[in-house]
């Protein structure tokens, strides 16, 4: 995909916006049934504005736990996090979520799904030219007109991720946006990802359970722990973008990754 | 070449329909057999003489005749009609079935009397009633048509609001949702008589039963669509901005639509079966007010008759329904 000086507009109009991001001190418990179910415990973190983290960790140890407490759609037990030093409360379009399902609105037409955030707002009138554009830079011109059910797999998380960019986010969460793909997809996606990243310098936070795909999108990868989840470890990836994966430097760093995980290689 | 591939084709077809398979390609075998039994319901309409004077036997036997000829006559053009011919050809079995059942129909009732009046009609009984009664009958489908209408509509429109208001509000469904679940399995007829206290006229009292009836299978599909509406939706939603009118009308509303449709299904149904009674609340007019005049006179053709319009009536509002339902949920290809 090479998005168009055009399509970049949609996502370049204020490169200032980019959020940082800063969770203090965060503890987050599930209610289940009564009984305390603790998920993420005394997370320390800061994320600087046009950042890319990547979030690893064993299955079920908070990570998604706590893109959801920073998009503001959950409020952590304690402690605090904060966007550019305000203290998050509420889910801002600043800060958008993108989940492992595309959740495409099934019954809306790709183009109208792409809309969803500028329609809620009230902007769309004035604004349509953003879901065009945001729809080329995604490479899903061809699409607009149709519904969910008719994409593929990997077409519908672009079209996940156009609607996300539409709406030129300071922040993006992605929760394992890639995690159901098929490997080939996969790759081809990972390259859009950060060729886009490039282009547009967003802050990210990724999180991911391919240690490969951490190390070649991020510039720092922070592992937690067994749930409840605590930082076990963080690595920063000194390596000069466009990456290619099989950059020594990185698998080395892969390696060291995966035998924090328990997993030697 | 294509004229060549013609001639042969052409040559094929003539040798082919020496033989047996060549005779089905160029007749449609069921059509002749559906003309035979239509012709044979028409003979013994008009041949054999009626155990009891019906009516109308002689327009029923013309009907039939008419139908049987038209059945030999698509039994031959049929195969050339491409698309339509398929259409046609499709209903042959149930097309047999109809002639050998109106046969079995005048042999039974009015040629040997084995199924006596008042309590059965051959179908030329049927005919006799649409063509002595078509003015009263046209009233009664006039009066019924706008009590439905009334009724159903109503019922839908307040069903469909307070479905979304259980299924969305948590204070709501607190309150109403033990409430629906009491007065859903009663009848709608059983509130016949708080009906006659609280309303002005009966016609009003009659409307409120159709809508109750239609109302409430909306109400209890609606919210529980509503309800089951994947959470996630709304959590993109809030997290592009939307506020509460939005989640509701733009993905509470559409997502729930495929269960809205199964309660508007039973709705209907329901809103049909009360309407007879309904139509019981000192009603001038209406099918159900003629069902019910008829019985007591033992006018029981009529009666059948009459049956046939609501059944036909229902099963064309059916047909409305599902066209209606086919346009708004599309989307749904995917799923099915």
């Amino acid at each position: 995909m090479a998005p168009g000086e055009a399509a970049l507009r949609v996502v370049r109009q204020e490169a200032a916006r980019n959020v940082a991001v800063g969770v203090h001190g965060v503890s987050h418990a599930y209610d289940l049934a009564g009984l305390q179910l603790p998920v993420l415990d005394s997370i320390e973190l800061s994320v600087a504005a046009g950042e890319f983290i990547a979030l690893l960790g064993p299955s079920g140890c908070g990570k998604s736990t706590l893109l959801r407490l920073i998009s503001g759609l959950d409020v952590p037990s304690a402690g605090a996090i904060t966007a550019d030093g305000v203290r998050i409360e509420r889910p801002d379009p600043s800060r958008i979520l993108v989940f492992q399902d595309p959740t495409l609105f099934p019954w809306a037409t790709v183009w109208n799904n792409v809309a969803t955030g500028l329609d809620a707002r009230g902007t769309l009138a004035k604004e349509r030219w953003r879901v065009d554009a945001a729809l080329d830079l995604v490479g899903l011109c061809s699409f607009a007109n149709a519904y969910p059910h008719q994409l593929s797999g990997g077409m519908a998380q672009r079209a996940a991720l156009a609607r996300a960019l539409v709406n030129d986010p300071g922040l993006l969460l992605l929760d394992e946006p890639l995690g159901k793909l098929d490997s080939l997809t996969r790759l081809s996606l990972q390259t859009e990802l950060m060729a886009l990243w490039q282009a547009t310098r967003f802050t990210a936070i990724l999180v991911t359970h391919d240690v490969e795909e951490a190390v070649v999108l991020a510039s720092r990868v922070i592992v937690l722990s067994d749930r409840p989840g605590r930082i076990e470890a963080e690595f920063a990836v000194d390596r000069p973008y466009p990456r290619h994966r099989d950059d020594p430097d990185l698998v080395a760093l892969r390696r060291r990754i995966l035998a924090t995980l328990g997993l030697d290689t | 070449m294509s004229q060549v591939s013609e001639t042969l084709d052409a040559g094929a077809r003539a040798r082919s329909s020496l033989s047996w398979p060549g005779v089905q390609q160029a007749i449609w075998i069921n059509g002749l057999w559906a003309a035979a039994a239509w012709a044979a319901a028409a003979l013994i309409t008009a041949g054999l003489p009626d155990v009891v004077p019906w009516g109308s036997a002689g327009l029923f036997a013309a009907l039939a005749g008419a139908g049987a000829v038209i059945l030999a006559i698509f039994a031959f053009a049929v195969p050339r009609l491409g698309r339509f011919g398929e259409g046609v050809a499709h209903y042959g079995p149930w097309l047999i079935a109809v002639g050998v059942w109106f046969a079995l129909w005048e042999l039974t009732t009015a040629k040997f009397g084995w199924l006596p009046k008042p309590f059965f009609s051959p179908p030329h009984g049927l005919l006799h009633v649409y063509v002595a009664e078509a003015p009263r009958l046209l009233i009664c489908i006039g009066y019924s048509l706008r009590l439905w209408t009334l009724g159903f509509v109503s019922g839908i429109v307040v069903g469909y609001a307070a479905g979304v208001a259980l299924g969305w509000s948590k204070q709501f469904s607190y309150w109403g949702m033990p409430v629906l679940k009491l007065i859903g399995p009663v009848p709608a007829t059983a509130w016949i008589p708080c009906t006659f206290f609280f309303f002005p006229t009966t016609f009003a009292a009659s409307v409120f039963i159709v809508a109750l009836s239609s109302g409430i299978p909306v109400a209890i599909l609606t919210s529980s669509g509503i309800a089951s509406v994947n959470r996630s939706y709304y959590d993109v939603g809030k997290n592009l901005g939307a506020n509460s009118w939005y989640l509701i009308s733009k993905i509470a509303v559409p997502a729930s639509l495929p269960h809205v449709f199964v309660g508007l299904f039973m709705g209907l149904y329901y809103s049909f079966a009360v309407l007879v009674v309904a139509e019981m609340l000192g009603a001038k007019y209406g099918l159900g007010w003629y069902i019910q005049f008829q019985t007591a006179y033992s006018g029981y053709a009529n009666v059948y008759a009459t049956l046939v319009i609501m059944a036909l009536i229902c099963a064309g509002l059916v047909k409305l329904l599902f066209v209606a339902r086919d346009r708004l949920l599309g989307w749904q290809k995917g799923f099915i």
